[in-house]
């Protein structure tokens, strides 16, 4: 019984796990393409789940219209970021474009909350709910099945993004973007059309986020919260590294899980706010870039 | 034809390395004085004081402190909540562990005590680098955070598990508690104030701020030319998170009375003070003081035309509010992201020629 316990809270970890990659997903595709470390990824989430919720309330579009609009809508806040910020900070410091995106995501946060309102909202797209009957009647496991579709669906989505960035050419030039802006400038890479796709990407993958986020605890505030969960799956994947952020992300999942079952009653509980950053310090110490990053060399 | 800084001649050792080299700084430094000591201190009201001057001179010791381990040492930290919470704690065990002890004292220890803490979560930085850095200060936020919230001792066991600050007396004028005067308030914590700037100042000038400087330009290269980076860092971190400690104290036990962990010392907090310090400017002191300045007035500003001017709902107001603010972050960074206090230097540059400026 305890084994089948911890088995449990391992695979609930696991699942958790694959979440925080979802987000840290998105932050790995703009720190990689332009540098920029993007603290709006959580808001992105937020708004995109915001904007499906809305869309569907107040126009009463089906499910599959209202995810393509919402689509359309990160698309057009991509060009409209890129117009209005990126195009003016080129060749700013690290620090500045990452206050820009903290910017930002003061801005997307009002922006969102005064268009649909700052009630927690349910979003109900189909997706399936409850435990599965499957592995309870078989195995004697509690699993959601949310949380099933949820990791199927970030295998998926990972799949489809490793195909796009290895074979397709917006995907070779964004790599080549990603290893020198210079060069691939002066190949004829447009860095404009790159940072806008690389954006939108980042907000489909925050609508994804979004909508298994939202489906688990609905659209609230707290959501833009998440993006301080994919910070220490970062720094212990790489920032530059998208196995990194699906690995780190499986890893935080699974060990902060088990600390808070077995460790957790210890030392007074609801440690999982700062044990996943202590868990990461602790790789940090042995690896510096994190356990898939580019290894930084330095020069004077 | 106003201002001229030429015929200023130093002709010894002592006017070349004074602080404000031009005759009109010193006149500007001591008129602003002045009126700090000597005029506020009778205008003052409960309002003005808990609003605005204090929240502004708190800010700005914490702004101060985070600039020199940011500004002048390149060492990107998000944990200032958490360091604000070490200062405030600190000081209320010691109010109430040691109530006849002198408040000097508290808030030096308090600050002390921050340093230790903040020493200890700078070792990480010999290692990690830029944003790598940044999210294990992070670690230093929410496990602070959380202590203080998990941990009785830290509040002396009592129900709500805030803290709140006990009546204390400085030279027999009630300094903290809710019946003191927003005077003495004021001007106890203007004089820690200025006295820790002047010294920052001075610090950023000599030995320690050129080698932080030739951290955050190059580590490898600072290290080559003979800083040794451990202790260099490592001293940022201290003397950084003892000026963010004393903000910490003064802002619990002298502005606010009262606090509690999560709500006063979150991640928000942090970011407030990075705000301060990109808006004043990067790397000066004076910057730290603009930078709080702006961010403490804006919201009041923004509240007060949008609530009482235009009419509208608070709520409203405030979504309005985060809009704007982000805005104006945005919009400071693209216009001029070295912040504010270049911003001064500008308009120094453009008096000096006016009204002839070719």
């Amino acid at each position: 019984m305890a084994f089948l316990f911890f088995m449990e809270t391992v695979i609930s970890g696991l699942l958790t796990g694959v979440m925080y990659s979802l987000v840290a997903i998105g932050f790995v595709l703009i720190f990689k393409a332009s540098g920029v470390f993007n603290f709006a990824q959580g808001v992105l989430a937020l708004f995109a789940g915001l904007t499906l919720v809305g869309l569907m309330e107040n126009f009463g579009l089906p499910a599959w219209l209202a995810i393509i609009a919402t689509i359309g809508v990160m698309i057009v806040l991509a060009w409209l970021i890129e117009l209005l910020i990126l195009r003016h900070l080129v060749n700013q410091e690290h620090i500045i474009l990452f206050m820009a995106t903290l910017g930002l995501a003061y801005i997307l946060e009002g922006f969102g909350d005064i268009i649909w309102g700052s009630d927690v909202k349910v979003l109900d797209i189909g997706l399936p709910q409850g435990a599965s009957d499957f592995l309870l009647d078989g195995y004697g496991l509690y699993v959601e099945k949310l949380e099933i579709v949820a990791a199927a669906i970030a295998t998926i989505l990972v799949i489809v993004l490793a195909i796009f960035f290895q074979k397709t050419r917006i995907g070779r030039a964004l790599r080549a973007v990603a290893d020198n802006h210079q060069a691939a400038l002066s190949i004829g890479i447009s860095l404009r059309t790159i940072w806008i796709t690389v954006w939108s990407v980042a907000g489909v993958v925050a609508l994804v986020a979004g909508v298994m986020w939202g489906s688990k605890s609905g659209i609230q505030f707290s959501l833009s919260l998440i993006a301080l969960k994919a910070l220490p799956v970062l720094i212990l994947g790489g920032f530059t590294s998208i196995p990194g952020a699906i690995v780190g992300g499986l890893i935080i999942g699974v060990g902060e899980k088990v600390a808070e079952v077995y460790l957790g009653p210890f030392v007074g509980g609801a440690i999982e706010n700062w044990f996943a950053y202590m868990l990461a310090l602790v790789f940090l110490m042995f690896r510096p870039q994190g356990l898939f990053g580019d290894k930084i060399i330095e020069r004077v | 034809m106003l201002y001229r800084e030429v015929g200023q001649f130093k002709t010894s050792y002592q006017s070349d390395q004074a602080i404000f080299t031009i005759l009109q700084d010193r006149w500007f430094i001591a008129l602003l004085l002045i009126v700090a000591f000597g005029v506020v201190p009778f205008l003052i009201n409960d309002y003005f004081a808990n609003a605005v001057l204090l929240p502004f001179l708190v800010y700005a010791m914490a702004a101060i402190g985070l600039n020199i381990l940011t500004g002048y040492c390149g060492q990107l930290s998000l944990g200032t909540g958490a360091f604000l919470g070490v200062g405030a704690y600190s000081a209320f065990k010691m109010m109430t562990a040691f109530p006849e002890l002198n408040l000097i004292l508290v808030f030096l220890s308090s600050g002390l005590v921050t340093a230790c803490v903040g020493m200890f979560f700078g070792l990480p930085s010999l290692r990690i680098k830029g944003f790598y850095l940044a999210v294990a200060t992070l670690a230093a936020q929410f496990f602070i955070v959380w202590l203080f919230y998990r941990v009785p001792w830290f509040f002396n066991y009592n129900a709500t598990g805030q803290i709140s600050a006990p009546p204390r007396e400085f030279l027999g004028v009630l300094i903290t508690g809710p019946e003191a005067k927003p005077w003495a308030t004021y001007l106890f914590a203007l004089s820690f104030v200025t006295i820790f700037a002047l010294l920052a100042k001075n610090l950023v000038r000599g030995r320690a701020g050129r080698a932080w400087m030739a951290i955050r330009d190059m580590d490898i290269a600072a290290e080559i030319i003979g800083i040794r980076p451990l202790q260099t860092k490592l001293m940022a971190f201290g003397i950084s998170s003892f000026y963010v400690g004393i903000a910490g104290a003064m802002m619990f036990a002298v502005w606010l009375g009262a606090a509690e962990a999560g709500e006063t010392f979150g991640i928000d907090q942090s970011f407030l003070v990075l705000f301060m310090i990109i808006i004043g400017g990067l790397g000066s002191i004076l910057g730290s003081f603009l930078g709080a300045a702006f961010m403490v007035l804006m919201p009041i500003l923004l509240k007060q035309a949008m609530v009482d001017g235009m009419g509208l709902a608070a709520v409203t107001a405030k979504h309005v509010e985060f809009i704007i603010m982000g805005v104006l972050i945005v919009f400071f960074l693209i216009v001029e992201p070295h912040g504010l206090a270049r911003l001064w230097q500008i308009t120094k540059e453009k008096l000096r020629l006016w009204p002839f400026p070719h």
